[in-house]
């Protein structure tokens, strides 16, 4: 009944410093002179970046998971830490997109020791630590613990500014992750009572009578389906992403409706047998067609810039759900498929532009007081290298070449074309052509000479500007990888059809 | 039959309440059905031998959840319910009736005998010393959960803290206390506090070896801080306050360090030193009931609302 015996790997301990730095940041923030507050929170980000990236170095060199056995005891009795190649690289992804985070966020909540920044570091670093648990967990319960941890932390961001409509949009979003929650932990209860553990690997190797299991992804997808804010589940993103101040919406619409995602990807590719999982994958490509279609729309009708960008959130992650149909539907060894690298490069495009394009939005509230659209003229004359950030990113929402938006997408109808699904390529398109239109609404005007000589609100100091540029620009790089299935992606995925 | 009348009752009951609580028509009869409803419910998981989970649900779901609620219940202006149209109750309601039925089938058809990992935990007891298999689960095997979740609570006090006024930040929780509040509170705490701390107390210690715990033993202690602040005999303190916030550290820290000692002492994170176990896990123990009271007992209070 047990998987393969598992045992701590050289290089093991990684795993656990990705979880306790950011919690001991945590403490620590709390514990310190206020205005040391910054300086802690920083230092812990730079480190949890060096433990991401020689956890990711380590396993492309090995090619073979990192592993560690909390405790000394072996799952499914004891809990264990597992770095494969995608849990590797979105690590990695992550820290990266939190540090230029931090660096534009340094000095924007007040002074040390009241209470925005207090609350902003704090549940940044919780980010930091509930995202590494969710990549590493092997056991559906440790990573409920890790979904408790993302949704406390992410919640208290949306209403930071602690205006009344912040406020509700919180409340809303807390009661929709919460519903999420029990839906997923009702789901743990039956697969512990059908199948006595809950570690994730021993659940794969198991074959048998799956009723109880189908029930149980099938409330826990919807779970996690409503944190991911999946059309039409989608209707408390918007104002929570918009109403949070700027950083804190980078990272909420870059990573944190992506944690529920990855969880969401585990259980269909993990644990599902193939046959049912490709039997249900297509009811979740038509609610993210349906969400890119919607979501695009409803962007294009927004008259400020926020709400736009929280739209193309709604639509962008629409694109991750096509992976489950094109991923599962093309036969075996789907880690290894086009589809698989496809929804891979899409989740990490989308963090980098839209983290960029968030961070950029917040910039030019600043400069010119305002982010209604309609009045963007001279924008660029303005703040020009806020207008190049956007521009950038909008490049990989739109899927233009050369950009990770574009690798993603291409790959996406590659895969799509190769299982003659031409429904998908439509929805692909016309997604695409949706971002054009809305992100066009914001960069034509912003490129328009102004009629007078416009006047910046505020000056902004350049390493902000630079914090967001970079992020743009890394959306921008990673459409360098070749156009082919990425193999460390594929690196100690359990194989849900092997034997 | 006795057995048969006993249970069909309390199944009965519960679904009667909950029904009730449902329909109830205002704020302050919702709030004393649910907290009836966890008393049921503590009623049903004694009855199938879970005595952990029936005191948690004593503990949480019936008393810090129904005080949490009652306070907020007086705070909420009462406003036009806005009823969501009949096409969405129908929705939700069928929704429901699917999953309703869906866990029904699947609680009903269990693989005989269940799967469980309950031999294992016995199994492997006696190497951390502790006689509670459920002590050894939260403490030994998945410590890291046990440890992660402390700090998902004291995420949620810092989130509680920052709904405040930023006027107030750092400040004290409730409005001043009314000096000499006179009635049966402040008697009723002098009585109940001193034998409940010795409850609390009681609770975690024999949490080792028998049902209890820092959770359940935390949670006792936490109601009798929150009883002696509303009878006036002791004052919320600031939550800026240094000694406040080494107090709700310290266990947390007290976790990580000494799962982080295990690393060169044991061999892993989490790992306890062999001979060490039970001292060191008694040890986390008291930290963190002495944390999680805390946590517990100003995340009732709420948010600072007096400047500091």
């Amino acid at each position: 009944m047990n998987a393969a015996m598992l045992a701590t790997t050289p290089g093991g301990g990684l795993l656990v410093a990705a979880i306790t730095v950011p919690v001991i940041g945590i403490l620590l923030l709390w514990l310190v002179r206020p205005r040391d507050v910054e300086t802690v929170a920083l230092a812990a980000l730079l480190a949890n970046l060096g433990v991401a990236l020689a956890v990711l170095e380590k396993v492309a060199a090995g090619a073979a998971p990192l592993v560690y056995l909390i405790g000394g005891w072996q799952p499914p009795l004891g809990l264990a830490l597992r770095a494969d190649g995608i849990a590797a690289v979105f690590m990695a992804m992550a820290a990266i997109v939190l540090v230029p985070v931090a660096v534009y966020a340094r000095g924007q909540f007040g002074a040390p020791g009241e209470r925005r920044p207090m609350v902003f570091w704090t549940m940044l670093l919780a980010i930091t630590a509930a995202l590494n648990l969710i990549f590493l967990g092997e056991d559906l319960f440790n990573l409920y613990v890790a979904l408790e941890l993302l949704t406390f932390a992410a919640v208290p961001l949306v209403s930071l500014d602690g205006s009344r409509e912040t406020l509700k949009a919180a409340l809303r979003y807390l009661v929709f992750a919460l519903a999420g929650s029990v839906l997923y932990l009702l789901g743990v209860a039956i697969i512990y009572g059908a199948y006595g553990t809950l570690d994730l690997g021993g659940l794969a190797a198991l074959r048998g009578p799956d009723g109880a299991l189908l029930v149980a992804v099938g409330l826990m997808t919807a779970g996690l389906a409503a944190k991911t804010a999946l059309f039409p589940l989608h209707l408390w993103l918007p104002p929570a992403h918009a109403g949070a101040p700027p950083a804190a919406s980078a990272v909420l619409s870059a990573l944190v409706v992506k944690g529920s995602f990855f969880i969401a990807l585990r259980l269909w590719f993990d644990l599902l047998p193939p046959e049912r999982a490709v039997a249900g994958s297509t009811l979740l490509g038509v609610f993210g067609a349906a969400a890119v279609v919607v979501g695009s729309a409803m962007a294009l009708r927004q008259a400020r810039l926020k709400l736009l960008v929280a739209y193309s959130t709604v639509a962008q992650l629409g694109y991750l759900f096509l992976v489950f149909p094109l991923g599962l539907g093309s036969g075996a060894a789907p880690f290894e498929s086009t589809a698989w690298t496809a929804g891979a490069l899409q989740l990490m495009a989308h963090a980098f532009a839209k983290a960029a394009m968030f961070m950029a939005a917040g910039l030019v509230y600043e400069a010119i007081g305002h982010d209604r659209i309609a009045e963007f003229r001279g924008l660029g004359r303005i703040a020009p290298l806020t207008v190049l950030t956007m521009t950038l990113a909008s490049i990989s929402l739109m899927g233009l070449p050369p950009s990770g938006g574009f690798s993603a997408k291409w790959l996406m109808l590659t895969a799509a074309f190769g299982e003659g699904a031409w429904w998908w390529v439509l929805v692909i398109a016309a997604g695409g052509l949706l971002a054009a239109g809305y992100v066009f609404r914001i960069l034509v005007p912003a490129f328009t000479p102004p009629e007078e000589p416009a006047a910046r609100k505020k000056p902004v100091v350049v390493t902000r500007e630079a914090a967001a540029l970079a992020l743009a620009l890394a959306a921008i790089l990673i459409g360098f990888l070749p156009l082919a299935p990425w193999p460390l992606l594929a690196v100690g995925r359990i194989a849900a059809g092997a034997p | 039959m006795t057995a048969l009348v006993l249970d069909g009752g309390i199944a009965l009951l519960t679904i009667g309440i909950a029904a009730w609580t449902i329909r109830a028509g205002d704020d302050f009869a919702a709030v004393v059905g649910f907290i009836a409803y966890g008393l049921v419910l503590t009623l049903a998981w004694t009855r199938l031998g879970a005595y952990d989970v029936a005191l948690t649900e004593a503990a949480i779901g019936g008393g810090a959840t129904g005080v949490i609620l009652m306070r907020a219940g007086a705070r909420v202006k009462p406003a036009p319910a806005s009823r969501p149209s009949r096409l969405a109750r129908i929705i939700v309601g069928a929704l429901s009736a699917a999953v309703a039925a869906g866990l029904a089938a699947v609680v009903l058809l269990p693989p005989q005998p269940a799967p469980s990992l309950a031999l294992d935990v016995r199994e492997h007891l006696a190497s951390t010393g502790l006689g509670n298999p459920i002590g050894g689960v939260l403490m030994a095997y998945r410590a890291a959960d046990t440890f992660l979740e402390t700090v998902v609570v004291l995420l949620a006090l810092f989130g509680v803290w920052s709904l405040g006024r930023d006027a107030h930040w750092g400040g004290r929780p409730g409005p001043a206390p009314r000096p000499g509040i006179g009635g049966p509170l402040p008697l009723f705490a002098r009585i109940l506090v001193p034998a409940g701390i010795v409850i609390g107390i009681y609770i975690v210690w024999v949490g080792a070896d028998a049902p209890g715990g820092k959770f359940q033993g935390a949670t006792i202690l936490a109601a009798m801080a929150i009883l002696a602040g509303m009878a006036g005999l002791v004052a919320a303190p600031a939550t800026s306050g240094r000694r406040l916030r080494w107090l709700l550290a310290a266990g947390p820290i007290v976790f990580v360090g000494i799962g982080l000692a295990g690393i060169p002492l044991a061999g892993a994170f989490l790992a306890y030193p062999p001979g060490f176990e039970k001292p060191l896990i008694l040890v986390i123990e008291v930290a963190l009931t002495v944390s999680l009271a805390a946590m517990l007992a100003l995340i009732v209070a709420g948010p600072p609302e007096r400047s500091p």
